[in-house]
């Protein structure tokens, strides 16, 4: 929640917190928020694109309402009310995607459900469509959204190419391939978690010494 | 639907399919506040105990929705329960313990964003567990939860002392071992089944 420094203290125009989420604040990969719905569904890619376009959807709506009812909510029960209005949101993707792919619905299981409590659509909502206009909001969710997606993708990627050895359900290696099957286990997604994290790390440490 | 027995549950939701190792459920809080051993076993009793009421007043709002045919407010009641519930522990340890209540700290309140909360209340719902069972059910994902944090607590304090690359200092290490013990807990699979 520690990141916002910069959107109130200069002109940042939309690009820049669009951007931002993508990579600089990536929620996943800097912020490490929302990590259980990010190891839990990406044993497939398609689950995990699923997953962060369910998130992405109730992240926007939701920045959208806080930031316009911001002026209207009490102080004190601020909390309470974007718990709400997350919660109806995610009740409306709920049904959305049972509507759509009963399929989709069923491997995702409750982790839809679950969108509720990921940290990252709370603290966008209370560190920054709480204090900004709506089209700042929008922007912002947009970018966190997109970069929640990317980096649940890489993690989906990673794990089905060689825990199954397809993408998208597409072999991708000739029959004699062997699968991992630990990396579609649970301690499949931390490690590979793990890894990114450390690339990640690398390619930071690198920039700031150059 | 379950023939389960009351043991098969609570084995089966701390060890076997334990909430955070093989469904990743409350991974902010055990990344967050595995540091320290005394911290880890303070939060993972809270959260114990908020489980407990939380799934047996979940029981009965189900029973109820299911009355009134409105099973699209499951979750926003749910959310709100959790919420509350969480309210009333804070002020009953404040009045009663305030010693407590200040160790604790700001972990509190954040134990109603804590996944796993939520989630035992809806896998109840989902498998259909009568009261007792759900009873049994929450106390076994607590007691998983405090496991699974005390262990990686103890390890963390150790690591301490380890000289390891810059680069996997943090996040990335604790993951690390997050999966190895995810690997050792699938040893269980089977048990109690």
């Amino acid at each position: 929640m520690s990141n916002d420094s910069a959107s109130s203290k200069q002109k940042v125009t939309s690009t820049d917190e669009f951007i931002k989420g993508l990579w600089r604040d990536n929620p996943v990969f800097v912020q490490v928020l929302g990590m259980c719905p990010v190891l839990a569904v990406s044993n497939t890619a398609i689950n995990a694109l699923a997953m962060g376009l369910a998130t992405a959807f109730v992240l926007l709506m939701s920045n959208i309402l806080v930031s316009l009812l911001r002026n209207f909510v009490p102080k004190q029960v601020r909390i309470a009310s974007y718990i709400l209005i997350i919660a109806t949101f995610v009740t409306v993707t709920d049904y959305a995607i049972q509507a759509i792919s009963v399929e989709l619905h069923k491997s995702l299981g409750a982790f839809i459900s679950l969108i509720v409590v990921n940290c990252l659509i709370l603290s966008r909502a209370e560190a920054f469509a709480s204090k900004n206009t709506v089209s700042k909001s929008i922007f912002d969710a947009l970018g966190m959204g997109v970069g929640f997606t990317f980096a649940l993708f890489c993690l989906g990627a990673v794990r089905e190419i060689l825990g199954n050895g397809s993408l998208f359900d597409i072999a991708l290696f000739p029959e004699g391939f062997q699968s991992w099957i630990v990396m579609i286990l649970p301690a499949g997604g931390f490690f590979t978690l793990a890894i990114w994290l450390l690339i990640i790390n690398k390619i930071q440490t690198r920039k700031t010494k150059l | 639907m379950n023939t389960e027995s009351l043991g098969a549950i609570f084995l089966n939701a701390c060890l076997v399919n334990n909430f955070v190792l093989a469904y990743f459920l409350g991974i902010c809080p055990f990344l967050g506040v595995s540091g320290k051993m005394e911290t880890a076993t303070k939060m993972g009793a809270a959260v114990m105990f908020v489980m407990l009421i939380s799934s047996m007043c979940a029981y009965g709002i189900h029973a109820f929705l299911v009355a009134i045919d409105a099973p699209f407010l499951q979750l926003i009641s749910y959310i709100v329960v959790i919420a509350s519930t969480v309210q009333l522990v804070e002020m009953f340890i404040k009045k009663m313990s305030p010693s407590l209540f200040k160790s604790l700290g700001i972990f509190l309140p954040l134990i109603t964003t804590n996944c796993a909360i939520l989630g035992v209340a809806l896998f109840q719902t989902n498998k259909e567990y009568g009261f007792l069972e759900s009873i049994v059910y929450a106390l076994g994902a607590g007691a998983g939860f405090t496991l699974a944090l005390v262990l990686i607590a103890g390890l963390r304090e150790q690591l301490n002392f380890a000289d390891v690359p810059k680069i996997s200092k943090g996040t990335a290490l604790t993951l690390f071992i997050a999966g190895i013990l995810s690997l050792c807990f699938m040893g269980f699979a089977g048990l109690g089944a």
